[in-house]
């Protein structure tokens, strides 16, 4: 599983402070703690607070880049705010997120294939959120079929079923497993799927056990990656096991440990 | 139409060991043997570097062996008779790369040398032999944990191959190893679980997990190869797929595992060949390093692999 760390977010508190004092060590502590609890990659927004994500991104980049050179996850509604990411990072990158809609694909896709970053298309488009399988496959196969006719490469795209909170949208849970598997036949070779996870458990009482337990389902439906806390111990332990469970990794006594030595 | 192979690219890489240390590092040897470093499975030399062949070890004993066959018996002759006379045969004779000598003396039942007697033998051998050295205990863990530590000591910085470490008794030699700049060997009884679980418990003592070659125990041809070819395989896609706790080098002690077979012994020369085809099965399978007996056997051996190896 490709975990990408949530954490570095200006919506959180911590973090938009350390953005608006310019307090890099604040952001920098988030990275290395991310990282050390299992993270492959980090995410990283401004927030919906912030007054110029221009200039915050790009110093976000910066501040994070001086740690780690691992992937960055450059996450924001805006074309504009995700390029100002690109043209800092010396690291890998992923871009999140586009959209299906036509003006998103057009600027996005150009801009992944321009920066050899990673993709991220979320199954939502500028008429709402979908409401059953069928159209979040309908969303997928635009964005799929549009990446093909950039050739921009298979492997690095990845698809979001879009989560929706389960006080809210209970009905749809079991569409949102089975479009991950659905999205992967989608073309040959096919594209990998991730989600953003916590959205699952938002407003509910038992956050952390709800997140694992859907998360452990959409392991077992072939989910490829998601954007997620990985300091919730209790949460990668259940990952790590879901993925002992398929296989995935040769089981040993100290297979928790094992798969944090890799 | 031209058919295109279809390529595997592997993330993982199974770590380079160097075994023998040279006057630059601190040793005496004369040509240290480096193994493993490949990103790809066993041969498939399109799919990724394969750095290092194979290497083929010779196994000695601090000890005349007392049940050898006849057809071992008889390659060797009277050196058999004074280990350092049969090392210095294989080296000069037979052109052996590496020595793998097993403290057998020091077993309670074949002679129970002491620590020290033990500690000497090898600081006499490592003066009369140049080559790397590979150090195998007699098989009591009890007595190994006393003569392994000696033995280790007496080679420090010679960068040896020591072993074997088990589930069960690992930690003595670990200590060793680790204060002596040695390599260590561990193994599990043809079980990958216990193979894995055998260097994550190593690494946590601080030895790091490139100073460890698995011994994953195999069976001679008709007695189990085929499972020890199967776990060799599994171990290694996982390795290549990117799990570090199992890209070890693979060392197979081929002659042993032979030699006990009944039909090694049947009938003149057989047991030669049942070498030959267990060792050359196991570099299909992935072994790094191959512990025989028989030198007809072990040049066979050396010969086929210089043909694979032919670009």
């Amino acid at each position: 599983m490709f975990i990408i760390g949530e954490l570095i977010n200006g919506m959180y508190s911590n973090i938009g402070a350390a953005i608006k004092e310019r307090n890099k060590k604040e952001i920098q502590n988030c990275a290395l703690a991310q990282l050390a609890c299992g993270a492959d990659a980090l995410d990283i927004n401004c927030g919906p607070a912030s007054r110029q994500p221009l200039v915050d991104m790009p110093w976000l980049v910066e501040a994070v880049q001086e740690v780690t050179d691992k992937p960055l996850c450059l996450d924001s509604s805006k074309p504009v705010v995700i390029e100002e990411g690109l043209k800092a990072s010396r690291n890998k990158t992923i871009i999140n997120s586009t959209t299906a809609d036509k003006e998103k694909l057009e600027a996005l896709i150009p801009l992944a294939v321009k920066y050899k970053s990673k993709l991220i298309g979320i199954a939502i488009s500028a008429k709402g959120i979908p409401q059953n399988k069928d159209q979040r496959l309908e969303l997928a196969v635009a964005i799929v079929d549009n990446c093909l006719k950039e050739s921009f490469p298979m492997e690095d795209l990845y698809l979001d079923p879009i989560v929706l909170p389960v006080n809210v949208a209970q009905a749809q849970m079991k569409d949102i497993l089975e479009s991950i598997a659905e999205f992967k036949i989608i073309s040959d070779p096919g594209p990998k799927t991730t989600l953003g996870l916590s959205n699952i458990s938002q407003g509910t009482h038992m956050r952390s056990l709800i997140n694992r337990t859907f998360l452990t389902m959409a392991v077992a439906y072939g989910l490829d990656s998601a954007i997620l806390d990985p300091k919730d111990k209790e949460l990668i332990d259940t990952l790590i096991t879901a993925e002992l469970i398929l296989n995935k990794n040769i089981y040993c006594d100290s297979y928790l440990e094992a798969y944090r030595k890799k | 139409m031209e058919t295109q192979l279809v390529l595997e690219k592997w993330p993982g890489v199974i770590s380079t060991v160097t075994i023998g240390a040279d006057n630059k590092d601190g040793g005496s040897r004369i040509n240290p043997v480096k193994i493993g470093g490949q990103n790809s499975l066993p041969l498939l030399f399109k799919e990724g570097g394969i750095p290092n062949r194979p290497a083929v070890a010779f196994e000695i004993w601090d000890i005349p062996p007392q049940d050898w066959d006849e057809e071992l018996v008889l390659a060797y002759g009277k050196a058999l008779n004074d280990p350092f006379a049969w090392a210095d045969k294989c080296v000069n004779e037979f052109k052996a790369q590496l020595l793998c000598v097993r403290m057998q003396g020091a077993h309670p039942d074949s002679g129970n040398k002491s620590p020290k007697e033990a500690a000497n033998f090898i600081s006499e051998l490592l003066k009369k032999v140049k080559v790397p050295l590979i150090v195998i205990g007699s098989g009591d863990d009890t007595k190994d944990n006393l003569i392994l530590p000696a033995c280790s000591e007496a080679a420090k910085g010679e960068r040896c191959l020591i072993g074997c470490a088990v589930q069960d008794n690992y930690k003595t030699l670990v200590a060793s190893v680790l204060a002596d700049g040695h390599y260590i060997i561990a193994e599990s009884p043809i079980d990958i679980n216990i193979a894995k679980q055998l260097n994550i418990l190593i690494s946590d003592m601080g030895l790091s997990l490139d100073r460890i070659v698995i011994n994953p125990t195999i069976g001679a041809l008709g007695y189990g190869l085929e499972y020890a070819y199967s776990i060799m395989e599994r171990a290694r896609l996982a390795a290549l797929s990117g799990d570090k706790t199992l890209a070890s080098p693979f060392i197979c002690f081929v002659g042993q595992e032979t030699w006990r077979t009944k039909e090694a012994k049947a009938a003149p020369k057989q047991g030669i060949i049942w070498e030959i085809i267990t060792a050359a099965s196991l570099i299909q399978s992935g072994a790094d390093l191959l512990v025989m007996r028989h030198p007809v056997a072990a040049k066979k051996i050396f010969d086929y692999i210089d043909t694979l190896f032919k670009k």
